[in-house]
């Protein structure tokens, strides 16, 4: 592989392959994503993105391909040096996944309390309720209000709110963000998009977010990338998203129902 | 993958494809289970889980486990005497009653009532985590899943067992001792030292032991079938189903074994 003369970016993936079965889901995917900048991977159902976000992650291994953070390839780490590039990132699921059994203020200071932090020093469960009250604030809830409920007593968007407060509280590096607007309405996602966005600043993280939504697409990215098909059919800058002449991403981007990308009306 | 048979062939290899099959879930389960126990070993461990599965295993099935053993006794006492009395050898039903306790319905019944109990609410809880991303989660918060959810379950089913049955031995005694003394007529103090005299150390242990097997096995199922949880509220409902039905087959087959090995002379 050439090294380029710019500097390493924060993440760095090289023809990553992934099948199941005879389904090839990612084919030879390469992308380059810059320290402190919003990468933004749009593409149909079933197109491969959470599963290229699931094997950035960790929770999934491609068959083929590197993934490099910082310039470590992530699957010549051991598994102790995984599980600390894992400190550094965040995630936002498409559902929230906040844990049922637990109160708000726990979810949000999990990791603090839970995780794995042989390096770091301990914390205790009231400096921790005071990190959740601040995750809590900075993403617009009241924490007097929220803190010792439990998810299902919350909104969906709130769920997202308390999702987002959660992976930003370890203070990430890198924080992925799985569809952060379906199932919201669009004013209450237009403000999670907000929310992201002034996060992210806030932190200087790098961050990458898979979407169907075009106003949220833009809304929070820098770059974008289109999957189809498990391949990277197209890559450039999020404002270009509409105006591109693509024929693949403008199909997409435009929602129409002629093109080269032909819907499946049955499973095969 | 499969290549498709026809005629005899088609049956051999539906054959083949099903010990195949069961090799492999052999397999995952057998890996699956030194995970879990290796993760009681090492740091960090979640002391707040495995506290709270202490008191959901030991005492929220107190009741279930101490209504089951005193109607057994009961039973075991009426249904000896039924027998015993034409042979008039009355006086071994206490006995009888100790030993049918502490061997085998002690550990046996409470296994398969928390099996019901515990193993099904295992499976949901965890089988719900998985389907909802929250075991994801748990990975992108670096916690190990095997450490915070397997592992507290394990130890504390593996403890709380024991207790269980050693609570269920006293109540399935007090069960023989009321019906013989208020319904046969028996002599109180007669029928206190013929249990005295009957029972030895080592069946009320060896019944312990095989208390802390069913626990574990009973935890194991519960925590593997909802790992392996997938798709929704119906993939929820099976596993919860296969995780009470393997426990309690697997409890009854490891009965068989464990009298095999202690009291087969």
């Amino acid at each position: 592989m050439t090294q380029s003369a710019c500097k390493t970016p924060k993440i760095r993936i090289r023809n990553l392959s992934k099948s199941f079965g005879s389904n090839h889901v990612l084919r030879n995917v390469s992308m380059d994503v810059e320290t402190g900048t919003s990468f933004v991977v749009i593409g149909g159902s079933g197109s491969g993105k959470s599963v290229l976000l699931r094997c950035i992650l960790g929770l999934m291994t491609p068959d083929s391909g590197s993934i490099e953070i910082d310039g470590q390839n992530i699957f010549e780490l051991s598994s102790i040096q995984r599980t600390q590039k894992l400190q550094q990132m965040g995630m936002l699921f498409q559902n929230a996944a906040l844990f049922d059994s637990l109160s708000i203020w726990e979810n949000v200071a999990f990791a603090l309390l839970y995780g794995y932090r042989k390096h770091l020093p301990k914390v205790s469960r009231s400096d921790a309720r005071v990190t959740a009250y601040r995750m809590l604030e900075l993403v617009g809830l009241d924490p007097e209000l929220v803190a010792d409920l439990y998810p299902d007593e919350l909104s969906g968007g709130m769920q997202k709110r308390v999702g987002l407060a959660r992976a930003i509280a370890s203070k990430p590096e890198i924080i992925f963000f799985d569809e952060p607007t379906t199932g919201l309405d669009p004013i209450m996602g237009a403000v999670i998009d907000d929310l992201i966005k002034s996060c992210v600043d806030k932190l200087g993280s790098t961050a990458i977010a898979i979407t169907h939504d075009m106003a949220s697409a833009q809304r929070i990215g820098d770059d974008a990338a289109m999957l189809y098909q498990g391949e990277l059919i197209w890559k450039g800058k999020a404002k270009e998203l509409l105006t591109t002449d693509n024929p693949y991403v403008h199909q997409f981007t435009h929602g129409l129902r002629q093109g080269p990308i032909k819907v499946e009306t049955k499973v095969e | 993958m499969t290549k498709e048979f026809k005629g005899p062939l088609l049956w051999v290899s539906l054959l083949g494809r099903m010990v195949l099959n069961a090799i492999q879930e052999a397999g995952a389960l057998a890996l699956f289970a030194l995970r879990g126990i290796l993760s009681i070993f090492y740091p960090p461990f979640y002391w707040r889980i495995f506290i709270g599965s202490m008191i959901n295993i030991g005492y929220l099935s107190l009741p279930v486990v101490a209504l089951t053993a005193l109607f057994s006794g009961g039973v075991i006492a009426l249904q000896s005497y039924t027998g015993m009395a034409q042979y008039h050898v009355d006086s071994a039903i206490a006995g009888i009653v100790v030993l049918a306790v502490t061997r085998e319905l002690g550990p046996v019944l409470a296994g398969l009532m928390v099996a019901g109990r515990v193993g099904a609410a295992m499976a949901a809880e965890i089988g719900t985590m998985q389907v909802t991303n929250q075991i994801d989660a748990l990975r992108t918060l670096s916690t190990n899943p095997m450490k915070y959810l397997v592992a507290p379950r394990l130890l504390a089913a593996t403890i709380a067992l024991p207790f269980l049955v050693l609570i269920a031995d006293i109540l399935g005694v007090l069960g023989g001792f009321t019906v013989s003394i208020m319904k046969l007529g028996f002599s109180p103090q007669g029928y206190i030292a013929a249990t005295f005299n009957t029972v030895k150390f080592m069946d009320i242990t060896i019944g312990l032991v095989k208390a802390g097997a069913f626990g574990f096995l009973i935890a194991l199922m519960g925590c593997y079938h909802g790992y392996r949880s997938k798709g929704g509220a119906q993939g929820v409902g099976a596993s919860t189903t296969a995780a009470v039905v393997a426990a309690s087959i697997l409890l009854l087959v490891f009965d068989y074994l464990l009298t095999d090995i202690f009291f087969s002379k």
